[in-house]
């Protein structure tokens, strides 16, 4: 069985595109080929800088030739619908067939398609992978219309048999004949040169200086550039993006260990690191004793006659250039923070938006700041503390050195904190208060970095939602989902305790103020900064509302209402969004657990319960939910609930009534009713004890116990006594024993 | 005079070769524009004449301004004022890789020494509405040039697609002639009667320059000209395409476009001053492209840009 060899050469591909490419053109070319008929052993697909490639082991020679039967119109049917059945059959009709049927004489066709051999196939499939390649970014040139992701320069496409022998497969695209020529490296190759099979492809390319697999070209580089450092008593600094980015930029790696000036030594680690692989692609090399990089790798993409000391030259110049800017902005930055602090560095924030509808980045800031003092009590931080921290922990935006490289936040904020001499936790806060940024990214646990970014991701979502940018479906661009999961990390993983819709009440309320403070009247925008002082005594904005225009109507002072519009809107909208906000992490909170495999109705039992926006006690709830579940005490507790909820609730749809008014012990008839009287008599004030105590096992269990009772009343006991007092009485009870059971969690909920 | 072999030893010499080798190759060796720009693509032998359908192939040297990189002519590697060197062909020669790499040849790069490579670089340009894909071209780890295949401009499809080479021409030869400071890079052969350095030339302009550029430009007056040139533009442009006086058919579309290049400019002196705001940025860019699109319609409806009558 032949051999199929695909090549596309052509001028050089991004480095980021080159290896999902190479498996596109395996899956779509492969699945092409099998869906056409023809079955293979095995395939490969490469990538390097100037080509794609696909090597498929073991193609069928031939597609096999199938035949279909197909059944027509009767005989004696009218002339145009036989017509018709024989161009769509593609036959004559001498070779149709008549068969005795019920009905009478029918046609029948049989349609033969013959296989096909390999190379027509492939011609065919090859055309249309190339004219749809799935590339994320694609271009035309020339006079062309054929769309690559850079222009294409040359096909090759070979089938090589089992001798040996290759053939051509006859292919044209845009003017580009499909051949067996390719050529070696840029500069370092002989020109073109014919091959006969994939190992005779891979073996020239060698030769004239191309490694085809971009993992040999990746260790080549890895375990060179180890030796070289180790060698000088240094070591390679990992960085596996760079490693597979630099591998996609060469065909020929050639590794070239170079020196960072001295000047340049005193800079911050991450900032020689940033600058070397944002702007050179070089790998850095520490020192293991002092940890401080003093060398650098790059990787050319040729052998010269010095050794590559022209090469290593040039780039330690630009490396001197680019660090000469990195050093003159680290040295303003510093000059700047010790003449005006980090304050000082934040002054111009009110010049940058953070976003059109939301304001700058200092009302952000100063939103923040508030939110945080309004948190500090909660978390037992210095209210002072958190404040300052929050104020200057985006100062470094301002820095020449973020503005150059955006991902230094955060730690040059630190560093620049650290030389004003701010405490450490305000400095630690500076670069913290952005984690977590990813599911597996640190938690920060120090109180204060925990304040701000808990602030900080609060003060987003609130800003959205009052905007009403919430994330759906797949577009969530300002990353609200991330920042949700943020807060109930750091949240969990902290054991907070805090009511969060109070927070979120606050904090939606300066959304809003600082949305309406165009339109509002001065009198307005009073009145809800009089509420956001009231909220954390009244805990919910509702109330603090009430409670503040209430006060202003006995004092006469109600404020001038504009055109009525703002005082109404922000009181009728907010609860609203609230909710909708907490329903969200909610959600995101249901996600977070199910990966910790808590079941989705456990949480929906215990979601419902009051204090559900305490997160830590939710999942404190859900998580002992979960587990007596699984235990025979909760199998008992569930059954227990739901005989006496399922008789109760038809009880109530048929008398349309719900029977909570309280059961009287003077009515139990029988040993069994009045046991199960005394029974809740002694459990309730268990259960209430042990939620005090937020021990919700221990309260579980107490339920639990009251199954033998419950039992041995429905055994006993004819709950649909004639006797309507009697039967009202029991009904009562059974009501009593539900309420006692849904403390904890709502049963209702629990599936099976 | 320059010679044609070896390591050329002035600036001016390597502009020179430039010019032969691409000259060479056919292009038609055009002037500077004689307006401020903020780069070579700004001229129309290449922003204009990107688009429409006629074959086209120019190559030449472009002053251009970006007056918020001026250092006083301190900065060894930073200027307000630089040149670029520009080639546009179009539609793109199937070699143009190689001829790029002649012309490097050409200004004494030995490919035998050096790492050249072409690392992913897209570029676009948010004024003029136009983008492409393409490289940038890196010797020794330095880029040496912008290599583009020009895709859209002034919201145009390019078809055909032009192919686009520009070198930033001081740091390029500074990287040749191995020289450290912008400033003490020999301007003309410096065994010349009267050798003049990069500094002889443009130190004091420099200086000049930032300091009108950062503190005393009047920005109310820049203000007010960028009102008028974009008001100008779209007022060349309404004007009938049949003049009156000769009865023929003139589109006015480079005098609309000088107006474009103009408010462009003022943009950038504006955005020097620091009197725009990140908000009004994106606004103030986005009225530059729309002239600039409205110029890229009119020049398809002229006969360089392709229309029959």
């Amino acid at each position: 069985m032949p051999d199929l060899l695909i090549e596309l050469f052509s001028e050089e591909i991004p480095a980021r595109m080159q290896a999902r490419a190479a498996e596109d053109l395996k899956k779509r070319m492969t699945d092409a080929l099998v869906e056409a008929g023809l079955t293979y052993g095995g395939a490969a697909g490469f990538a390097t800088p100037r080509r794609l490639a696909l090597a498929v082991e073991g193609v069928l020679a031939t597609s096999p030739t199938t035949r279909e039967e197909r059944k027509g119109p009767r005989v004696d049917a009218p002339e145009k619908a036989i017509e018709g059945f024989l161009r769509g059959a593609g036959v004559t009709r001498d070779q149709l067939e008549v068969r005795d049927e019920k009905k009478g004489q029918v046609y029948y066709a049989t349609i033969t398609r013959p296989g096909r051999p390999a190379a027509e196939i492939v011609a065919q499939e090859l055309e249309k992978v190339i004219r749809n390649f799935p590339w994320p970014k694609s271009m035309r040139w020339g006079a062309g219309s054929l769309r690559w992701v850079r222009p294409l320069h040359s096909i090759l496409c070979i089938l090589t048999d089992d001798v040996g022998e290759a053939t051509v497969v006859e292919l044209e695209i845009d003017g580009i004949r499909a051949g067996n020529i390719t050529q070696g490296h840029r500069f370092m190759g002989e020109g073109a040169f014919a091959v006969s099979s994939f190992d005779d492809y891979r073996a020239k390319l060698r030769r004239d200086h191309v490694v085809l697999e971009a993992q040999e070209r990746a260790d080549h580089i890895w375990q060179d550039a180890g030796n070289q450092a180790f060698a000088a008593g240094l070591e390679l600094v990992e960085d596996a993006g760079l490693l597979a980015e630099v591998s996609g930029l060469v065909e020929w790696p050639v590794v070239l260990m170079g020196q960072i000036g001295e000047d340049f030594l005193g800079l911050p680690g991450e900032v020689l690191q940033t600058s070397m692989r944002e702007h050179q692609k070089f790998f850095s090399v520490k020192n293991p004793k002092t940890g401080r990089i003093e060398r650098f790798v790059t990787v050319a993409n040729v052998e010269t006659a010095d050794h590559g000391a022209t090469i290593l030259a040039g780039n330690q110049k630009v490396l001197s250039a680019r660090l000469s800017d990195a050093k003159f902005f680290w040295e303003n930055d510093l000059r700047l923070v010790r003449d005006k602090g980090l304050a000082g560095m934040a002054e111009g924030l009110s010049e940058v938006t953070f976003h059109n509808k939301l304001g700058s980045q200092a009302a952000r800031i100063s939103r923040i700041e508030a939110l945080s003092r309004d948190l500090a009590p909660a978390l037992g931080a210095d209210a002072e503390i958190v404040g300052l921290a929050a104020k200057v922990a985006k100062a470094d935006l301002q820095s020449e050195m973020v503005y150059e490289f955006p991902e230094l936040q955060g730690l040059m904020g630190r560093y620049y904190a650290e030389a004003e001499g701010l405490a450490p936790e305000v400095a630690a806060a500076a670069q913290e208060h952005y984690s977590p940024l990813g599911p597996s990214d640190a938690v920060p646990t120090g109180v204060v970095s925990v304040t701000v970014a808990l602030a900080d991701k609060l003060d987003t979502l609130t800003g959205f939602w009052a905007i009403d940018e919430k994330p759906t479906g797949s577009k969530d661009p300002f990353a609200l989902r991330r920042a949700g999961l943020g807060v109930i990390r750091i949240i969990l993983s902290n054991d907070l305790r805090l009511s969060l819709s109070q927070f979120l009440d606050l904090q939606l309320l300066r959304q809003k103020i600082t949305l309406n403070r165009r339109k509002a009247t001065t009198g307005e925008i009073d009145t809800l900064e009089e509420v956001l002082d009231e909220i954390a005594d009244h805990g919910v904005f509702g109330a603090a509302f009430e409670a503040v225009m209430a006060r202003l109507k006995a004092d006469d002072k109600a404020p001038e209402a504009g055109d009525g519009t703002v005082l109404d809107g922000v009181e009728k909208s907010l609860p609203e969004l609230s909710a909708d906000l907490l329903a969200f992490l909610h959600d995101r909170l249901k996600v977070h657990l199910r990966d910790d495999g808590i079941r989705h109705d456990v949480i929906d039992a215990c979601l419902v319960m009051p204090r559900a926006d305490d997160l830590t006690l939710l999942v404190k709830r859900a998580q002992a939910l979960g587990a007596f579940l699984g235990s025979e005490d909760g199998e008992n507790l569930l059954q227990g609930f739901k005989r006496a909820n399922n008789i109760l609730t038809q009880a109530e749809e048929k008398d349309g009534v719900e029977y909570s008014y309280g059961a009287d012990a003077k009515f139990a008839e029988t040993d069994e009713e009045k046991a199960i009287f005394a029974a809740l008599d002694a459990a309730e004030p268990e259960i209430t004890r042990a939620l005090e105590a937020e021990d919700f096992a221990g309260a579980m269990a107490v339920m639990a116990g009251l199954r033998p009772a419950v039992d041995a009343f429905f055994e006993a006991v004819q709950i649909n006594a004639d006797n309507q007092v009697l039967r009202r009485n029991r009904l009562n009870l059974l009501s009593r024993i539900r309420a006692t059971c849904l403390q904890v969690a709502d049963l209702t909920r629990i599936e099976g | 005079m320059a010679q044609t072999n070896g390591k050329p030893r002035s600036f001016q010499e390597i502009i020179l070769r430039l010019q032969t080798y691409w000259a060479g190759q056919g292009c038609a060796m055009m002037q500077p524009y004689d307006m401020e720009v903020g780069a070579g693509t700004f001229h129309p032998a290449t922003t204009l004449r990107s688009l429409g359908s006629k074959p086209w192939a120019a190559a030449y040297v472009q002053p251009s301004r970006r007056p918020t990189d001026g250092r006083y002519g301190e900065n060894p590697n930073r200027l307000q004022h630089y040149y670029q060197y520009q080639v546009l062909i179009k539609p793109s020669p199937p070699d143009l890789q190689d001829l790029y790499l002649g012309s490097l040849k050409a200004i004494g790069i030995d490919m035998d020494l050096h790492d050249i490579r072409f690392v992913e670089d897209d570029w676009e340009s948010p004024t003029l509405g136009a983008w492409g894909l393409g490289w940038e071209v890196w010797c020794d780890g330095m880029e040496v040039s912008q290599f583009t295949y020009f895709q859209q401009v002034g919201g145009h499809d390019c078809a055909p697609v032009s192919g686009e080479l520009t070198y930033g021409l001081e740091r390029l030869a500074m990287y040749v002639l191995g020289v450290d400071h912008v400033m003490d890079m020999p301007y003309n052969d410096p065994d010349a009667s009267i050798p003049l350095s990069y500094g002889d030339v443009f130190r004091q302009t420099e200086q000049e320059y930032s300091r009108w550029n950062f503190d005393i430009a009047n920005t109310e007056v820049l203000l007010r000209h960028f009102e008028e040139a974009e008001a100008e533009c779209e007022a060349i442009l309404s004007h009938p395409y049949d003049d009156p006086k000769t009865g023929q058919r003139i589109v006015m579309v480079h005098p609309a476009y000088d107006q474009c290049i103009k408010a462009s400019h003022l943009f950038n002196l504006l955005d020097a001053r620091g009197v725009i705001s990140v908000t009004e940025r994106q606004a103030y860019i986005g009225r530059v492209r729309a002239l600039a699109k409205k110029c890229a319609d009119a020049f398809v409806q002229t006969e360089a840009g392709g229309y029959a009558a």
